[in-house]
This record gives structure tokens, sequence and C-alpha cells, in this order.
């Protein structure tokens, strides 16, 4: 006869870590990621500090920065973090259409952002301020170039998920794989609470 | 016949610190809409001139402009990405990585600013 226990269940079982730590791999894997990204952010917000103003000639920051307009870009991809938030509590629960839909909404969310920096991006450069017109220019279509790279990574992934989860390959027991991309996507966000006030807001 | 090892129920299974309460939706949203007004606010300091009649200075935007960028930072990393919930470990990798991020930062200013000719030029007046 089986000697049951009603014990709560380790919290490794439960979220099917089944590794030494209780901690998933892949999240872990995620988060190392994201702590070499920030030096790769670093390291390109270093470089826009120091070399935005040494142009001798071209356009600068005052000439070209639309404030109100990318205000705008900040609140949308603010707003995909809580949508992506959403979705992420929606697998959790087990709720897959919910998730669909705040997956979806993310993607569109991420997609406006990115529409908004290419035509932010073609304003500039109609303006005279093109990629080698100044060291300005370099430095801040790389810091921002890089950072919509990043988005457009991120809503491939969103829309993997979507297809993973319309062939019914992402039901609760793999709330992990929507948590890590989740967790890229906020740190997307939160690379651009930086750069928006640190390159947009600061003269 | 299946032999399973009794468990001592008063021993706290979870992995140090790993806590699994994240918030709820409603809370979700309410973090958002903090998250908004703080965007709002840094948005209006680039209407303080006509607002206050005078142009701020650069120190005057800083100090208003980091503190809630500081907060929206933390706000985001904390219950977006659920640090203040998770293991440790999370925040600690996470930490070692913006440290060393500031680190590249000051490495680059001394590199570019202290240690340039400009500099010292500029020191001995």
């Amino acid at each position: 006869m089986a000697d049951v226990t009603h014990a709560p269940a380790p919290a490794a079982a439960v979220h099917g870590h089944g590794t030494t730590t209780g901690i998933s791999n892949a999240k872990l894997a995620m988060w190392v990621y994201l702590s070499s990204d920030c030096l790769l952010f670093g390291g390109l917000i270093s470089t826009y500090l120091l070399l935005r103003h040494r142009s001798v000639q071209g356009l600068g920051p005052a000439d070209v920065f639309d404030i109100p307009f990318t205000s705008v870009s900040s609140f949308v991809l603010q707003m995909s973090s809580l949508t992506m938030a959403l979705a992420v509590a929606a697998i959790t629960r087990g709720d897959v259409r919910r998730n669909r839909v705040w997956l979806l909404t993310t993607a569109m969310l991420g997609a406006t952002f990115i529409g908004g920096q290419v035509y932010e991006f073609t304003t500039f450069y109609r303006e005279g301020l093109g990629f080698t017109t100044n060291i300005f220019g370099s430095a801040f279509y790389t810091l921002t170039g890089f950072h919509g790279a990043h988005v457009v990574v991120g809503i491939v992934m969103l829309m993997s998920l979507l297809m993973m989860s319309f062939r019914g390959n992402l039901g609760p027991e793999r709330s992990d794989a929507v948590e890590i991309v989740g967790l890229y996507w906020h740190f997307v966000d939160i690379v651009w609470i930086l750069i928006f006030t640190i390159v947009y807001l600061i003269p | 016949m299946t032999a399973t090892t009794p468990v001592d129920a008063s021993v706290d299974p979870a992995p140090e610190g790993h806590v699994h309460e994240h918030p709820s939706d409603w809370q979700y949203a309410k973090i958002a809409i903090l998250l908004g007004l703080l965007t709002a606010l840094e948005v209006g300091t680039y209407f303080w001139e006509d607002i206050f009649g005078s142009e701020p200075s650069t120190a005057a935007l800083i100090a208003t402009l980091f503190p809630m960028m500081f907060i929206k930072f933390v706000t985001v990393a904390g219950y977006f990405m659920h640090l203040k919930y998770d293991n440790p470990i999370f925040k600690r990798i996470f930490i070692f990585g913006l440290i060393l991020a500031v680190g590249v930062f000051v490495a680059a200013l001394f590199a570019f600013e202290f240690w340039s000719d400009d500099y010292f030029r500029f020191l001995r007046g």
C-alpha cells in the first residue's frame, strides 16, 4: 500500500524544473544573457553621452528631436510591458485564449513602436542627419538602432509563441517559455526607460 | 507496493526566497498607471520653460528626471520581471551586469574626458 503524504510539493516540482537548483535552466540563461546585454547597452549609452556634443558640423540633438512624438512611442512601449505581464499571468492561470490576446497586443504595440522609430529615422534623415553626417548621428543611430533591433527580435519571439499556441504547443505546462520571452521584452522596455531620459530629455 | 519517503511538512520546500505570489492583473494595471504618470511627469519637463518662464539648468533636469527614471526602472524590474518575487539569484545576476555596465561608463568617462588633453588644458586654465 502506498504511503502518501500531503506535504506541499517542492516549488521545483510545481514548476517542473528538474534541476539541482530548482531553478529553470532556460530562465537562468535568459537572466545571464540580459546581464550581459546590460554591458552592450552600457557601452552604447556611454559612447553616445561622450560623443553627442563633439560634432563640429551638421545637426545636433536640439535640432532634430521631436519630444512629444517620442513620448507617445515611449508610452506605447511601456504599455506593451503591461500587456506582456498580463500574457504571462494568463498562461500561468491556464487561460490560453487571453494569453493569445495579450501576446498579440504586445506584438502590435511593439510594431507600433518600431513604426514610430522608422518614421523618426526617416524624418531625421530628410532633415539632414544621416548615419555618417556627424559623430552625434553615428552614436544616436547606433544606440537607438540596436534597441530597435532588440524590439524586432522580441516581436519575432512573440509571434513564435503565438504560432506555438495556435498549434496547441503552448499550454500552462510551458508557461516558462512565455515568462522567458516576457523577461526579454521587459528588459527592452527598461533599456528604453534609460534611453528616453538620457538621450531625449536631458539636453 | 510503492514506498515514498515521508515529507516533513514543517520544512519550507521552496528554494531560498522563491516566493510565488505574483501580482494580480489589477495590480499590474495599477503599476502601469504609475509608470504612465511618471512618464507624463518626465515629458512635462520638456515644457518647463512654458510653465516656469525660464529654461531649466541641466543640473535641475538631472535632479528631476533621474529619480523618476530610477523608480520606473526598479518598478519594471521588480514587478513586471518578478525580481521582487523570484529567486534572489536572478536579482544578483542582473545587478552584477548593471554594475559592470556602470563600470564601462565610468571607465569610458575617465578615458575620454578626465585623461584627455582638453580636460588638463581646462584645469590649467
